[in-house]
């Protein structure tokens, strides 16, 4: 099988054709902060928080590491002062919807980010979409899913199959990078609330 | 809106999951709102998860997942039409439907809802209903309107 070459952090990586740049990082032990990637599951890059800084033929670009596919003489940086400044403002952001995370306040520790730069809109979900995936790619009930868009975006179970299927699994629980008790914040709403009359 | 019209609409389309929003808007455009059963059925026909069909349905203003009225009036308040006294026309508008933007009245013949530019601005204010536009309208001109509504 043909080798990539590349340089990442300096070091010299050989990697498959197909991977993504966080593949190849991890082949040689560098650590890309992520949220929203999960082995498991196709790729997603939502959470953002994998930017990296990619050189291609001179030009030099931030792009999501996580669905970044390898390619011949890149040079990436996974840490420079760029990097860890747009790592800190997400976190930042990510932190007015879920202060109390704890995923989240480590990271925030790592990059100096500001917990109460912003202000507090704790809606416990930063739609990495780990639960609505997981349920979709892995279990295949899609008994959750997103609804509604922009700032009004949620995730939301569907009553009726999460009646059937969710009390049993509640595997995306701790997924959520954070508070498991959101998804079940959801599901408890979703079941026990008394539906309209239609 | 009976499963039989629903799968009618469904075959029109052959069936295939990449017609879900020309599904969707064929049934909105019929029915004037997008009832749950007539969702799970479209997700058992097409064989979509529900949970994709919200996602769809909740993101476009074109679906609604409550009760609409059949007429559906659209008033313009984009910069052109409020400097020409768009306020004033959604004001006798809201007198006369009793309902607020965004609202549907009890016996669903109107829904109100205000837009930002319906792309005609000399007509200004401007306002639809049913995708005819009215233009140059005043607060006045909307009773003999909305009149011909039934």
């Amino acid at each position: 099988m043909s080798k990539i070459l590349l340089e990442i952090d300096g070091k010299e990586v050989k990697a498959k054709p197909g991977m993504t740049i966080l593949d190849a990082a991890k082949s040689v032990g560098i650590s890309i902060p992520t949220l929203c990637h999960h082995e498991a599951l196709e790729p997603f890059g939502s959470c953002r928080l994998c930017t990296v800084e990619v050189d291609v033929r001179g030009w030099t670009s931030l792009v999501a590491s996580c669905v970044y596919p390898v390619a011949e003489n890149i040079v990436v940086r996974t840490r420079s002062a760029k990097v860890d400044r747009i790592r800190k403002m997400i976190l930042e952001l990510y932190l007015a919807h879920a202060p109390d995370s704890f995923e989240l306040q480590d990271l925030a520790q790592e990059y100096g980010a500001n917990r109460d730069r912003f202000e507090k809109e704790a809606s416990f979900c930063i739609h990495c979409g780990l639960c609505v995936r997981y349920c979709a790619e892995v279990k295949q009930k899609n008994a959750v899913g997103f609804v509604d868009r922009g700032a009004r975006k949620e995730i939301c179970f569907i009553p009726e199959i999460a009646a059937k299927e969710c009390w049993d699994c509640k595997e995306c629980f701790p997924l959520c990078p954070t508070e498991a008790l959101q998804a079940a914040y959801v599901l408890s709403q979703a079941l026990f609330t008394p539906r309209p009359v239609s | 809106m009976n499963n039989d019209r629903i799968d009618k609409i469904i075959d029109k389309h052959h069936g295939e999951a990449s017609s879900l929003i020309q599904v969707l808007l064929e049934i909105q455009s019929e029915h004037h709102w997008l009832p749950k059963d007539a969702l799970k059925r479209v997700s058992e026909k097409l064989q979509v998860p529900l949970t994709q069909i919200l996602h769809i349905a909740t993101f476009y203003k074109a679906f609604s997942l409550v009760p609409k009225g059949r007429h559906e009036v659209h008033v313009c308040v984009g910069t052109a039409c409020h400097v020409r006294g768009a306020s004033r026309v959604l004001d006798s508008l809201r007198e006369l439907t009793g309902i607020k933007p965004g609202e549907t009245d009890l016996d669903l013949k109107f829904s109100l809802e205000t837009v930002n530019c319906v792309g005609c601005c000399a007509l200004g204010p401007v306002m639809e209903i049913n995708g005819k536009t009215y233009g140059k309208v005043t607060p006045a001109e909307t009773i003999d309107v909305l009149k011909n509504y039934e």
